[in-house]
């Protein structure tokens, strides 16, 4: 076994399929993770994962039609040659997912089933019932368990990671803290993998888990790593909203046939199944005749605010649309059981009887930690034109076309030895990502990138220094640090009253509505100064936070307490990005801005901290826009050459909504 | 952004409903109880467990005004699909973020009393470590045995109705419920006796989903020989209390008898082999 070791923090798909591999290749992986890795947010992927397939291949669909939509779906703000990378191997993650066990649906011949998903008029997603993403995080994790009790990976569940060690310019180790004990100390490693997801908790209540606060991100950030597109946030158009979080209605309600739509009568107080097929506005159907109920997501849920808040028609006068699945069949129920369940658990009612009333809400973050690719052997000397869905692809889908496999530079932040796999970093999905493209791109890190991690250990600088060759003084500086910080959020306890404006529950509560309000669907520059300087106040606020809990032992406000800080840190670059891009692209809308602007913002925003001053700046940096030539992205809009037309509607309306 | 209201105004617009909560500072020290009443009402809406323990978290103030810490409890999706929030809820096992309000404690002055799973030792309050229940997916070695991550073309050709079988196995979210309901697993807070203490209903019928598939099935001699060593199958004592708490309706007690089964065959046929 190698001298070599490498950390992975988080364990969900991206992490455990980076583990999986890297332990593979004979290294040995630490895997840090606040919960045990089966529990990871991962779970909560519901409609499938992409891949070009024999059906579809023989339909006329390609890997070049995948990579292509991918780019189209995210408004060309990826860079496009890992997108390319990503597509041509999804079929092969597929097959290995399926080795692995994967109990993806059958057809009736016990080949692979594949269902409709947004972005695509091709079935090209494959999926494990309702529940894909749980399905494919425990294939994982039983290949994890596997390599574990052979030694290969040492997990540490319930460890936050506080900070990266970086000496000379390098990721030599983190600085956790297990959160029983709270013992603070630091590991030694050659190189990091960060795959630790998305920041949805930055805006209160969202799809996202408990624990996806991006607090680890913002640590990397405020380390001195880069953080790419952090204004894109995926908001999902059909969620039923909770007084804890909002749940996921999967897109694949729609894949399978659902119907989105309210009764064209302003105010209308009958009951669903009472207003006849006629009075019914299937607004999604009647403006995108070729896509229909599966435009992308930032499209549909514009159209589901725009019907709701513009045009006043939301079911009984509420923000609320119809998602109605009461017309398709028991077998296709059955295939979207998992999600019925949850809706008949937490609305009280059954969906395969009652229309489901759902509206947006915050689901993903494109933007993440800003990472490097080695293009690959594919560079036509000028980008082509948008593919034509069903052509014959330009080229064929061997691998090393998009990325060259194994470099190290792939899927690294601008830090040296420390990468970012997954939902954390900003690669592939651009300015909005396709459904079921996320579980790919997560799985395509860990497996593709992971093996360039390895090379970086045998031939970059871990060759040479591997871990043990840091002095001890770089870990024990970054230990003392948070040491230091953790003190000072402690001693906090009992000191002063009874502030409410101190409560750190608080302080998060109104930073997520204040970012829900003015972040999300709609945009613009007056707003989102004044969001800049409402994040300032609660800053402040955060300056004099109180804890309620001064325990030594467990102390779990305490952790929520440090990473309401970090949210914090995230909240400006997220407002700030979005304030700096005027135009409107993919889910960033901006009603000052309505128009997507090539010449000026066909670029990542790249947010880089200022660790003395405490301030986040961000700049514009060229793309890898080499392969597909930009193109207005309209998917087929009847009412409009563009969506332009629609977006240049700023009314005073919309600004309430999101006030 | 306001989101959709929810379907059903209750009869009160307000009511207060009490949680009596089981709270304990750590392993080895005693647990005692305190009370916080929170308040539900329209802007509460959907309120389940984890709604007013965030509440509770914000405002840890006990129903005699005694100033008091946040609760501390284990949640992760709040969808019922990661198993995280699992705790006794009104004597019941469950997972507590689909524990709504309305259903549990529908009128005013209704008690929630919360309580942790008592077959795992407390690290604090509600929270519980469940180390031994992932500890015992190891025992059953619960994974598909793949020659590696390379590219080797696709996995078996499997029929719908077996792959149906199979997702609702592997539906299994290791909440512990099982556990928590069954008269022979008994809490174990030594992991050396971990691998001779009955391995539960959650890894019995793991062990049947990996032994169903085609490459799983190459390790299915190991897992027989697991099952029936002590801890086993054998020491199951039929209550069918575990498949009445699954959350998922995993029939758990079809696992065990087919385990039985494959468990006695095993035995015979290792007895005439030797």
């Amino acid at each position: 076994m190698s001298s070599h070791r490498v950390i992975v923090v988080g364990g969900g798909l991206a992490g455990l399929a980076a583990s999986v591999r890297i332990a593979e290749s004979g290294v040995p992986v630490d895997l840090f993770s606040v919960v045990p890795v089966k529990r990871s947010h991962s779970v909560c992927a519901q409609g499938g994962i992409n891949a070009c397939n024999e059906v579809a291949r023989q339909q006329g669909y390609s890997e070049y039609e995948h990579f292509d939509e991918t780019i189209y779906g995210g408004d060309f703000l990826a860079d496009q040659h890992p997108a390319l990378e990503m597509a041509n191997w999804a079929p092969k993650i597929i097959d290995l997912l399926d080795r692995m066990g994967v109990p993806f649906n059958r057809t009736a011949e016990g080949f692979r089933d594949l269902r409709l998903f947004g972005g695509s008029l091709f079935k090209r997603t494959h999926f494990s019932g309702a529940t894909t993403g749980q399905q494919l995080l425990y294939a994982l994790d039983e290949q994890t368990r596997r390599y574990e009790s052979e030694g290969k990976v040492t997990k540490y569940e319930f460890w936050e990671f506080l900070w990266p060690v970086i000496e000379d310019g390098r990721c030599v180790g983190i600085v956790a803290q297990d959160m029983r004990t709270m013992q603070i100390r630091a590991y030694r490693a050659d190189a990091v993998v960060m795959a630790t997801g998305g920041c949805g908790l930055v805006f209160g209540r969202s799809t996202n888990s408990t624990i996806c606060t991006g607090a680890a991100a913002a640590r990397c950030y405020q380390a001195g790593v880069w953080y790419g597109n952090p204004e894109m946030i995926q908001v999902h158009p059909t969620a039923i909203p909770g007084a804890d979080k909002t749940r996921l209605m999967s897109e694949s309600a729609r894949g399978e046939g659902g119907r989105v739509w309210v009764p064209r009568k302003k105010g209308d107080t009958r009951k669903p199944r009472e207003i006849p097929e006629a009075e019914r506005y299937y607004f999604l159907e009647e403006r995108y005749p070729a896509y229909g109920n599966i435009v992308p997501r930032d499209i549909a849920t514009r159209e589901i605010f725009s019907v709701c808040v513009n045009d006043g028609l939301g079911v009984y006068g509420e923000n609320q649309v119809y998602l109605d699945l009461t017309h398709l069949p028991a077998t296709t129920h059955h295939k979207l059981e998992g999600i019925l369940e949850i809706y008949k658990k937490f609305a009280g009612e059954d969906p395969q009887h009652e229309p489901m009333r759902i509206f947006p809400s915050v689901h993903y973050s494109m933007g993440g930690l800003w990472t490097t690719f080695a293009k690959g052997s594919y560079n036509p000397p000028e980008p082509r034109e948008k593919h034509k869905s069903g052509a014959a692809p330009p080229i064929d889908s061997r691998i090393g076309q998009g990325m060259q496999p194994g470099a190290i530079e792939n899927a690294r932040t601008n830090i040296e030895g420390l990468y970012a796999f997954g939902e954390v970093n900003f690669a592939y999905h651009g300015a909005n990502r396709l459904g079921a493209n996320a579980l790919l791109s997560c799985i395509f890190d860990g497996l593709f990138c992971g093996v360039g991690v390895v090379n970086y250990l045998k031939s970059g600088t871990p060759s040479k220094s591997p871990h043990g060759t840091v002095s001890q003084s770089a870990y024990d500086r970054v230990v003392q640090q948070e040491e230091r910080k953790a003190r000072s959020i402690i001693d906090t306890v009992g000191k002063g009253g009874d502030d409410e404006a101190g409560n750190p529950y608080l302080i998060h509560r109104d930073l997520g509505n204040e970012l829900t309000a003015a972040c999300t669907v709609v945009k613009n520059g007056p707003r989102l100064e004044q969001c800049l300087a409402r994040v300032g106040e609660l800053k402040e606020r955060y300056s004099r936070m109180k804890l309620a809990d001064g325990a030594t032992w467990t102390n779990q406000s305490f952790g929520f307490a440090r990473a309401v800080g970090d949210m914090l840190v995230l909240a400006d670059a997220i407002a700030l990005a979005s304030i700096q891009r005027r135009e409107s692209r993919g889910a960033h809308y901006r009603t000052d801005y309505p128009n997507r602007d090539d010449a000026n913002f066909m670029k990542s925003s790249v947010a880089k901290f200022d660790a003395a001053k405490r301030t986040t700046t961000v700049e514009l940096v060229d793309l890898d826009a080499s392969l597909i030539k930009p193109t207005a992205r309209t998917y087929g809009k009847k009412d409009s050459a563009t969506e332009q037309e629609k977006k240049s509607t700023p009314t005073a309306a919309m600004a309430r909504a999101s006030a | 952004m306001t989101g959709p209201t929810q379907p059903k105004p209750s009869a009160a617009d307000s009511r207060s409903v009490r949680f009596r909560i089981a709270r304990c500072d750590g392993p080895g020290k005693p647990t005692r109880w305190e009370t916080f009443a929170v308040k539900i009402d329209r802007e509460s809406a959907g309120a389940n467990v984890i709604s007013c323990l965030q509440h509770i978290a914000a405002h840890p103030v006990t129903v005699e005004g005694k100033r008091t810490t946040p609760v501390v409890w284990d949640s992760v999706c709040l969808e019922e699909v990661c198993g995280a929030c699992t705790m006794v809820i009104n004597g019941k096992v469950r997972q507590s973020c689909s524990a709504l309000i309305d259903q549990i404690a529908p009128n005013d002055g209704d008690e929630v009393t919360l309580e942790p799973m008592s077959r795992f030792p407390v690290i604090r309050d509600l929270w519980v470590d469940r180390s031994r229940v992932f500890h015992n997916l190891k025992r059953v070695k619960a994974w598909v045995p793949i020659d590696g991550t390379y590219h080797l073309g696709s996995g078996p050709r499997e029929p719908a109705k077996a792959q149906d079988t199979r997702y609702t196995l592997s539906t299994c979210m290791s909440c512990g419920c099982c556990l928590e309901a069954c008269p022979q697993f008994t809490r174990q807070d030594d992991p050396a006796a971990w691998d001779t203490t009955f391995v539960g209903a959650h890894a019995l019928s793991q062990a049947r989903l990996f032994n169903m598939h085609e490459t799983g099935k190459q390790l299915a001699g190991e897992r027989l020989e697991a099952l029936t060593g002590p801890g086993g199958v054998a020491d199951c004592g039929n209550a069918q209390n575990c498949v009445k708490v699954c959350p998922k309706n995993i029939p758990l007690t079809e696992s065990i008898a087919a385990m039985g089964r494959a468990a006695t065959i095993h035995s015979v046929t290792r007895f005439f082999k030797k």
